[in-house]
């Protein structure tokens, strides 16, 4: 079993990329024998208003067993409560905030709002590091990057809140699992696509320090080719239980309770 | 056969405390890849004497050493660029031809001289007469200046790989970061630069686009600091190319611009 938490459908605005069409996702999703995929609409991210990308989506992924919606939801903007109740409601695994591509401070009281309500609804929320490596971003594509203090500040803010951060490195990993208490850090699940292997071997070094329970496997596709996720576990010596962890226990049995 | 044209080593006097593990988890990675050639470069001291990108002559000599011995110890795995600083021009062109003589089979460009310098042109005449391709760090689409380094760009690569047109000019890491649409649109018509597949960078989309710009028979398969976005690549081309294509982006395409017996079934 494997399950890609860190999927997206729909085009990107700054680069043609293919393979963003559902049909297109699934043909990918086979190639690299992936199960399941937790799918966000990445043309909303960009929009003023984010949530209006998720009929869209809930309509997509009904029509595809695989996949699973992660819906966006904006906290600055009227309506986000009950766009968080309907993700219960078409039983999304998480739902995702971009608050720096929606103008918002990352740890500011909106972002802390809706961690509270996430936390109470049992519902973990998602949220990208970033998109793309910042050297080769297109010169309009100004949003910053997640902060790893936002990350410290947000999952102090609500004793119940559980955050998937996707696309992040070891260092800002170790930043905010060492700055954090064993229980702030045991309600962060970090994805692995953004993380090196050999020879540098920091999925290797993070697995041993920070523990296998905290990693599930993501891959950004299309974004980013999906063989990538699977060639670094393809590169470490797991053994079978601990590469289960990482490929869909840690997301079933962690972030979907 | 799989050849990675963009390999690097540590040493023991590199700010790398654990220098000794890194070149183990390559070779160990390279194994399980099945990465037959390692083509590697050592850039002075990484830091630790001179800067990583401007290498003093003195780190450049201990590096290079470094590699030749690695070489030495793994004649069927490591082959050696020689790097040099062309800000010293006599000690670039002394240290080219030593280590060509030892062993290496390129030469290794950083940035120590933006790539359309004349300086840069001696040690091309010495790859055209020698033979040996020129790996040549680039940044892809450098739209300003960035500190430690004086990085070239594809659009640079491009202008001194059309002065020195008998000379094989590989363009580092295209997905190193930057914007390597720019770059594959500057290289696109210039026959004497392939593109090193290398680097952490795994968008969607640009192994196509490296595809579309160079065509197959200009594609080198490489690594540099992240194997597994290697291996991606290399997965992900199964699916792109033919088994036969697939072959010149594992090895003869490298195995054609590298000399005659650098790698032993070209």
């Amino acid at each position: 079993m494997r399950i890609d938490v860190n999927a997206f459908l729909g085009a990107y605005p700054y680069r043609r990329v293919p393979g963003t069409a559902p049909d297109r996702l699934v043909e990918a999703l086979a190639r690299v024998d992936i199960d399941e995929a937790w799918v966000s609409h990445l043309p909303s991210l960009f929009w003023r208003q984010p949530m209006e990308g998720n009929a869209w989506l809930y309509d997509t992924v009904a029509r595809e067993r695989r996949l699973r919606p992660v819906p966006a939801v904006h906290p600055g903007l009227a309506g986000w409560a009950a766009t968080l109740a309907e993700a219960a409601d078409h039983g999304a695994p998480a739902v995702r905030c971009d608050p720096s591509y929606y103008g918002l401070d990352p740890a500011g009281p909106e972002v802390r709002g809706l961690a509270a309500a996430c936390g109470a609804a049992r519902l973990p929320l998602m949220m990208a590091v970033r998109l793309e490596d910042g050297r080769q971003r297109h010169p309009n594509d100004r949003a910053g990057e997640l902060p790893a203090s936002a990350v410290r500040a947000l999952i102090r803010s609500d004793a119940a809140v559980r955050l998937l951060i996707t696309h992040v490195d070891r260092a800002f990993i170790e930043e905010v699992h060492f700055g954090s208490t064993p229980e702030e850090a045991a309600r962060i699940w970090w994805d692995i696509c953004w993380i090196w292997g050999p020879p540098e071997d920091h999925l290797e070094t993070l697995v041993e320090t920070v523990g296998v329970e905290r990693f599930v496997f993501g891959t950004g596709q299309p974004l980013r080719i999906p063989e990538n996720a699977v060639a670094k576990l393809d590169l470490l010596d797991l053994g079978a239980a601990r590469r289960a962890a990482i490929e869909s226990e840690n997301a079933r049995t962690g972030l979907r309770r | 056969m799989l050849i990675d044209v963009h390999a690097h080593f540590y040493h023991d006097r590199t700010p790398r405390a654990d220098w000794r593990e890194r070149n183990a988890s390559r070779l160990a990675a390279g194994e399980r890849i099945g990465v037959t050639h390692h083509v590697a470069s050592i850039l002075g001291s990484w830091g630790l004497r001179s800067p990583i990108y401007f290498p003093s002559p003195r780190d450049l000599e201990y590096g290079n050493d470094a590699l030749l011995a690695l070489q030495r110890q793994h004649p069927d795995r490591v082959r050696g660029y020689v790097t040099v600083n062309p800000n010293y021009t006599t000690h670039a062109c002394a240290e080219i031809a030593r280590c060509l003589g030892a062993g290496m089979v390129g030469i290794k460009l950083a940035a120590s001289r933006r790539a359309t310098d004349r300086l840069l042109d001696p040690i091309c005449e010495l790859a055209r007469q020698r033979g040996v391709p020129v790996l040549h760090h680039v940044w892809q689409h450098r739209r300003r200046d960035w500190p430690g380094q004086e990085a070239s760009d594809g659009a640079e690569l491009v202008a001194l790989a059309a002065r020195h047109p008998d000379v094989r000019f590989i363009l580092a890491h295209i997905g190193g970061g930057g914007d390597w649409q720019h770059s594959l649109a500057a290289l696109r018509t210039t026959a004497n630069v392939c593109v090193d597949l290398s680097g952490s960078g795994v968008d969607g989309g640009m192994l196509e686009a490296c595809l579309e710009a160079a065509g197959v028979e200009r594609l080198l398969w490489g690594t540099d600091l992240t194997m597994d976005t290697g291996w991606a690549k290399l997965r992900y081309l199964a699916h792109l190319l033919t088994p036969a294509q697939l072959e010149l982006v594992k090895w003869k395409n490298a195995a054609r611009i590298f000399p005659r017996g650098a790698f032993p079934a070209d």
